[in-house]
């Protein structure tokens, strides 16, 4: 079996499992976005009065945080009452950040978990060896009322990532060119395994842009093989016990894609599709109305210290504004605290507080319309961020950070030297 | 659920996500007549204005990907639609239309035999999709057993009301 599988064999309490089975698995942790108050409405719909078990359960109030308008005000208000009311002591209120980061952030998130979040980029945590999906507030509402999920087990495939990745390119670039190469369809109700020698080039903030962004090829899940570098990560922050899942030797993958790194180039996707990816040169003098840093793909310490390595002693092009979004809380103390904060809002960058931000154009970075934004997020979908006559370029972080200082695309590789 | 599902179809291409199925800057509506008031708005600003109930929609590879919103599946069950074919489907949507009982039909190929506008009759027993219009068909995908035991249900609600509800 995959580690995967093994995962979930365990969950659903049966020795072995298979791919297409439907089997019901225990959920280890339930997350709850504020903008699915559905799920609270589904859970009285079920005729749910206790939740399962309220130590399963972590609220999020990270999308409208804080709320702009009375109406997410409101849903915020029923999600901390509810809180209160089932003792659901995991409440992250608006000054935490994005979900993903604080689980990672908080020590929530470990090898082996079965975690269930209504954000469609829960896949980032196979960065750390868990099962990770997002799912629809009903399907959470399920958890919180039996505790148990369904899950179908998906066909997994590998991608081996060979060579050494060149200087200024970074795991944004590369999971690009796969989703590029492969398809916005290709991994639909499959589970994504990174393996290869490029693993032990990537921080943990690295891999979980590359989970995360398997989301844009419809999978279901990622993994990564939990090694030193995770559990150095990992190290002092995870206070459940946990086991590592490891893969059997000669376990047949339903597909095996190998990419080398080396000689890479940055990446963009363009308009209006994430699988519409070339290499950095040919989008280069795109001027840009907003660059945008941040998110659960591109708003870790690690993204704002590059964007301030590129920004130090400058100042961004008079022509573009630089929203610059810490994922989490702490994010932004450590941006604080290392300088990167100052030098980035000296550069010219507005700051806002920890949470999604503009990516799901709700709030602090809307575009206009006929406007561009080049963005470290990780949707270009029409509308995603406002306007659906505006233009969203998706690139690293550094791509962002140096095209803010241009006004307009360009390669990042060249301030970096 | 009915055998036969008939109805009007409105047709779109690849890869339709749930940002132009339901925008992003109303995700703080809760009531499902007032997010059933945006339902497909990104894509296709008339939909609202044009789809009668029971109407269906026919779309190519990977409809309703990207964000988990529930509120993609419940803006459409909301406008009217009775069913939704299309050549694939992000996993998300799948289970939260599902879930809200509306039938979801994976149809490989449904793409290239309807235009907007023809009469679709989707035969839930046998899967067959006739075009009434053209005389054009296409073969569905069977449902699990599992799928079909929630569409009978009228959607999971009541299932684990049924299952779990607690007095």
């Amino acid at each position: 079996m995959h580690a995967i599988e093994k995962i979930l064999a365990k969950a659903a309490g049966k020795p072995t499992v298979t791919t297409g089975e439907i089997v019901n698995c225990k959920v280890d942790m339930a997350g709850i976005n504020d903008l699915y108050l559905q799920t609270i409405r589904s859970f009285h719909e079920m005729g749910g009065k206790k939740v399962h078990d309220p130590k399963k359960v972590v609220v999020f109030l990270d999308h409208f945080a804080p709320a702009s308008t009375i109406m997410q005000a409101d849903n915020q208000k029923l999600f901390r009452e509810f809180c209160w009311e089932q003792g659901i002591d995991l409440l992250m209120d608006v000054d935490q950040g994005v979900c993903h980061q604080v689980m990672a952030d908080k020590g929530l998130v470990y090898p082996g978990q079965v975690l269930v979040i209504t954000d469609s980029h829960t896949t980032i945590h196979g960065a750390f060896g868990a099962f990770g999906t997002g799912v629809g507030a009903t399907d959470l509402a399920i958890i919180m009322v039996t505790g148990q999920l369904w899950f179908r087990i998906p066909e997994i495939i590998r991608i081996q990532l060979d060579g050494k990745l060149p200087k200024g390119v970074y795991a944004k670039d590369v999971i690009l060119k796969i989703i590029g190469e492969l398809g916005a369809d290709y991994g639909v109700y499959k589970a994504v395994e990174f393996t290869g020698p490029v693993l032990k080039q990537l921080s943990i903030s690295e891999r979980m842009a590359l989970c995360n962004m398997t989301t844009e090829m419809g999978a279901k899940t990622a993994y990564i093989q939990p090694d030193e570098i995770t559990l150095e990560f990992l190290k002092g922050k995870v206070q459940h016990e946990f086991e590592i899942a490891t893969t059997d030797p000669g376990y047949k993958y339903a597909a095996e894609h190998t990419f080398d790194v080396t000689g890479m180039t940055p990446q963009i996707a363009a308009p209006h599709s994430v699988d519409n990816v070339a290499p950095i040169a040919k989008y280069v003098g795109t001027p840009v109305n907003q660059a945008f840093l941040g998110t659960c793909t591109g708003g870790r310490a690690d993204d704002l210290a590059i964007a301030a390595k590129i920004l130090s002693g400058k100042k961004i092009n008079p022509r573009t504004r630089f929203i610059v979004v810490p994922a989490s809380k702490s994010v932004l103390l450590e941006a604080m605290a290392n300088g990167t904060m100052k030098t980035l809002v000296e550069a010219g960058a507005t700051f806002v507080t920890p949470g999604c931000a503009a990516c799901l154009g709700t709030h602090e970075g809307m575009l206009g319309a006929g406007e561009t934004c080049i963005t470290a997020s990780s949707r270009n979908f029409p509308g995603r961020m406002g306007s659906s006559k505006a233009n969203i370029y998706l690139g690293s972080p550094a791509t962002v950070a140096a095209s803010a200082l241009e006004g307009k695309i360009v390669d990042p590789t060249e301030y970096l030297k | 659920m009915q055998k036969v599902l008939k109805g009007k179809a409105f047709v779109y291409g690849p890869n339709i996500d749930t940002d132009q199925i339901y925008p992003g800057r109303f995700l703080d509506l809760t009531d499902p007549d007032q997010v059933g008031k945006h339902a497909l708005e990104g894509a296709d600003p008339n939909f609202v204005k044009e789809v009668q109930p029971g109407d269906l929609v026919a779309a190519s590879t990977n409809f309703g990907c990207g964000s988990s919103r529930e509120h993609a599946a419940v803006t459409l069950k909301a406008a009217g639609v009775g069913a939704i074919l299309a050549d694939s489907f992000g996993r998300i949507f799948y289970r939260n239309v599902i879930n809200l009982g509306v039938p979801l039909i994976v149809c490989p190929g449904i793409s290239e035999i309807v235009k907007r506008g023809d009469v679709l009759a989707v035969d839930m027993t046998t899967g067959k999709v006739l075009n009434e219009t053209t005389g054009a068909t296409a073969q569905a995908q069977p449902l699990s057993d599992y799928v079909m035991n929630i569409l009978d249900s009228g959607g999971i609600k009541p299932l684990i009301k049924k299952q779990y509800g607690q007095a």
